[in-house]
C-alpha cells in the first residue's frame, strides 16, 4: 500500500513539473512565431523604433526649448526627457499587444491554438513575452539614442539597469490589459482605437515629458497619481541618482494589481467557448 | 473503445441568448477509417458542429464524444487525438509553410527530432518543399489550403475534422485536395468532412447526413441520397413562358417528384435519365413543341434541397454553389 501511495504521488508531482515544462514550450514556441512576424512586417519595425526616435528627437529640439526642469538632472531637459520616453515607449509597445492579439483572432490563427493541446495560457504568454523581448531592444536603442543627444544619466550603471528592469516589469503588467483588449476587439482597427484612449491620458497627463508644477492644479491631482507617472518618477530618480520616494514601491504594487487582475481577465477571454 | 470515431447525441447549440439556433438536436454517427459527410448550404450548422467536435464551442446541450472522450469534460485528450483543417482553423501568413508546420507539432507537444523530419515530409507530400521556406502570403489559395490541411497533420491524429477545405478553390486546386483526402483515408485516417458541394460528398464521403437549419433532413450513403432524389436532372429551355407552362403538363408525369418552373425553364428530376429525356422529346413534338435547350445533369445540392425541405437554399448559399459547380450551370 504504502509503496502505491509514494509511486501515485511521485508521478503526480512528475506529471505537475512536466506540464509545467509544456506551459514554458508553449509559450516559448508562441513567442518566437510572434517576434518572427514581427520583424517580417516592415511598418511594425518602423513602428517598433522609428517612432521613439522621432519623439526624441522632437522633444529635445521643437519643444524642449520652452520646457524647463530645474533642480532635475543637473537643469538639462534631456536628461529629464529620455527616461520619460523609455517609459512611454514600453507602455505604447503594449498597444501591440492588442493589435496583434485582435488580428490572430480575426484571421483565425487563435481558433487553431484553441484545437491545440497546448496549454491555455500561451498565446496570451507568448505574446506578452514577445512584446517584452521587443521592449528590452527599445531600451537599448533609445538609450543610445538618448546618448547621442546629450543624455547623461547620474545614477550609475547598477540603478539604470534596476530602472530598466521596473520598467519592463510595469509595461509587461499592463500587456496583460491590452491582451483583454485585444481579444474583446472585433478586429486589430478596433483593437488599436480601443487601446490609443488609454494609454493617450496615462502617458501624456503624466510627468513623462513635463514637470508638473506647470499643469493646472486639477490636472495635477490626476497626474501625480497615476500609475504612470510614478513609474516615470521611478525611473527617472534612478537614472538621475534624484530621490525616488515611495515611487518605486508603488510602481511595483501597480504592477503587481494589474497582473493580479488582467492575467485571470485574459486568460478567461481566450478560455471562454460560449 | 467504440467502433465510432465521432458520436454526436441530440446536439443543441443557440447563440444571441436562445435567438439563433445553429444546432436544433442533432445526432451523428462516425465510424473509424471512414469518410463522413456533413452537407449543408451556410448557415446550415456544419461549422457550429466542427467547432463544437474540435472543442472551440462548448455545446448548449446534448452530448458529443470525439475518440471516446467528451468534448467538454475532456476536451484536452479531445485535443490530442484530431487534427482541425478548412475554414475554422487557418496557417500564420508571416510564417513561411516549414516554420508553420514546425509550430503546429512543437504544440502538440512533439520532440523537435520528430517534428523537423516530420514537417519536411509533409511539405514533400504536398507538393510544397519548393515554397516551404517562403512566407505563407505568398502562397497561392490552394497551396494555403494544402498547407493548412498538411498542419493538421503533423501530429499523425486518428481523425481529421475538414470544415469546407476546397471553398474556393479552382477546379485543379480541388481534385489535387481531394486525392489527398483520399490517399490519407487508405492510410486509415477518419475524415469529417463538412461541403457545401454534393459532387465532393459524393466523390469522398462514403456516408452523408444533411443539414439545414441545424436540421439533419436526410443521411445515408450517396447512392442512397441520389437515389432517393433521382439520378439526373432533366432541364428544358421553352421558347416562351406560357410553351413552358404547356409543356410541364404533358411531362409532369415522367417523374414523382415535383416539377420547377422558373420562367421558360423546366426542370424535373428523373430516374431513367435518357429514354425519360427521349419520351420527353417524342411527347412535346407531337404537340408542336420546340425546344430551343436540352441538359441533362447530375442533381445539384439546390436540387437536393429542393425536394427535400420544399424550399430553395438561402440566395448566397445558392450562388456559392452554382459558382462552385465549375459553370455547368449559369443562372439567366
Amino acid at each position: 500500500m504504502t509503496s502505491t501511495a509514494t509511486t501515485t504521488t511521485t508521478s503526480a508531482s512528475t506529471a505537475q513539473r512536466s506540464s509545467l515544462k509544456w506551459v514554458a514550450s508553449d509559450v516559448l514556441v508562441i513567442a518566437q512565431r510572434d517576434l518572427l512576424a514581427m520583424i517580417r512586417i516592415p511598418t511594425a519595425v518602423v513602428f517598433m523604433f522609428v517612432q521613439p526616435i522621432m519623439f526624441v528627437l522632437l522633444f529635445r529640439y521643437v519643444f524642449g526649448g520652452a520646457i524647463h526642469t530645474p533642480g532635475i538632472g543637473q537643469g538639462h531637459y534631456v536628461n529629464f526627457l529620455i527616461p520619460g520616453i523609455l517609459v512611454q515607449t514600453t507602455i505604447f509597445g503594449a498597444i501591440n499587444t492588442a493589435i496583434g492579439l485582435a488580428e490572430d483572432l480575426q484571421k483565425g490563427l487563435i481558433e487553431r491554438f484553441r484545437a491545440l493541446p497546448m496549454a491555455r495560457l500561451a498565446v496570451l504568454g507568448g505574446r506578452t513575452v514577445a512584446d517584452l523581448a521587443r521592449n528590452v531592444l527599445v531600451v537599448i536603442i533609445i538609450t543610445g539614442v538618448g546618448f547621442l543627444v546629450g543624455f547623461r544619466p547620474s545614477g550609475g550603471v547598477i540603478a539604470y539597469v534596476e530602472a530598466s528592469l521596473l520598467m519592463l516589469y510595469f509595461a509587461y503588467c499592463l500587456s496583460w490589459g491590452f491582451a483583454f483588449i485585444g481579444l474583446s476587439a472585433p478586429n486589430s482597427e478596433t483593437a488599436q482605437a480601443m487601446a490609443f484612449p488609454l494609454v493617450f491620458p496615462l502617458t501624456f497627463a503624466s510627468n513623462v515629458f513635463v514637470p508638473l508644477h506647470d499643469m493646472p492644479s486639477w490636472l495635477q491631482v490626476f497626474a501625480r497619481n497615476q500609475p504612470v507617472s510614478q513609474a516615470a518618477k521611478a525611473v527617472r530618480g534612478l537614472m538621475l541618482g534624484a530621490p525616488v520616494g515611495s515611487s518605486v514601491w508603488l510602481t511595483l504594487i501597480w504592477g503587481l494589481g494589474a497582473l493580479v487582475i488582467l492575467t485571470p481577465l485574459a486568460t478567461r477571454s481566450y478560455s471562454r467557448t460560449d | 473503445m467504440s467502433e465510432f470515431a465521432v458520436e454526436v447525441l441530440d446536439l443543441v447549440r443557440t447563440f444571441k441568448d436562445g435567438e439563433v439556433k445553429a444546432l436544433a438536436g442533432v445526432s451523428l454517427h462516425v465510424p473509424r477509417g471512414r469518410v463522413f459527410g456533413l452537407l449543408g448550404p451556410n448557415g446550415s450548422g456544419k461549422t457550429t458542429m466542427i467547432r463544437i467536435l474540435s472543442t472551440i464551442l462548448s455545446p448548449t446541450s446534448g452530448t458529443a464524444t470525439v475518440n471516446g472522450f467528451n468534448v467538454v469534460t475532456h476536451a484536452d485528450e479531445v485535443r490530442r487525438s484530431i487534427g482541425l483543417a478548412g475554414q475554422s482553423a487557418t496557417v500564420d501568413e508571416n510564417l513561411t509553410g516549414f516554420e508553420n508546420l514546425r509550430m503546429v507539432g512543437l504544440l502538440n507537444h512533439l520532440p523537435r527530432s520528430v517534428v523537423i523530419p516530420r514537417a519536411n515530409q509533409l511539405l514533400e507530400d504536398f507538393g510544397l518543399s519548393d515554397a516551404a521556406h517562403r512566407a505563407c502570403k505568398t502562397y497561392s489559395g490552394g497551396m494555403r489550403r494544402r498547407l493548412d490541411v498538411a498542419a493538421a497533420l503533423v501530429a499523425d491524429p486518428p481523425l481529421l475534422f475538414l470544415d469546407e477545405p476546397t471553398t474556393g478553390l479552382d477546379p485543379q486546386s480541388r481534385q489535387d485536395l481531394w486525392s489527398m483526402i483520399e490517399r490519407l483515408v487508405e492510410e486509415g485516417v477518419t475524415v469529417l468532412l463538412t461541403t457545401q458541394y454534393l459532387e465532393e460528398a459524393d466523390r469522398l464521403a462514403h456516408q452523408l447526413v444533411v443539414l439545414d437549419h441545424g436540421h439533419v433532413i436526410a443521411e445515408g450513403t450517396p447512392q442512397e441520397l441520389k437515389t432517393r432524389l433521382g439520378a439526373t436532372v432533366l432541364s428544358l429551355t421553352f421558347a416562351s413562358t406560357s410553351q413552358a407552362e404547356r409543356g410541364v403538363e404533358l411531362i409532369r408525369d415522367l417523374s414523382d417528384k415535383p416539377a420547377n418552373v422558373d420562367g421558360s425553364i423546366v426542370e424535373l428530376t428523373i430516374d431513367a435519365g435518357p429514354a425519360a429525356a427521349a419520351e420527353a422529346m417524342r411527347r412535346l413534338d407531337s404537340a408542336g413543341l420546340t425546344l430551343s435547350g436540352l441538359m441533362l445533369r447530375e442533381p445539384s445540392l439546390d436540387d437536393v434541397f429542393l425536394n427535400l425541405t420544399g424550399h430553395r437554399t438561402e440566395e448566397d448559399a445558392a450562388e456559392d454553389v452554382l459558382a462552385g459547380r465549375s459553370g455547368r450551370r449559369i443562372r439567366s
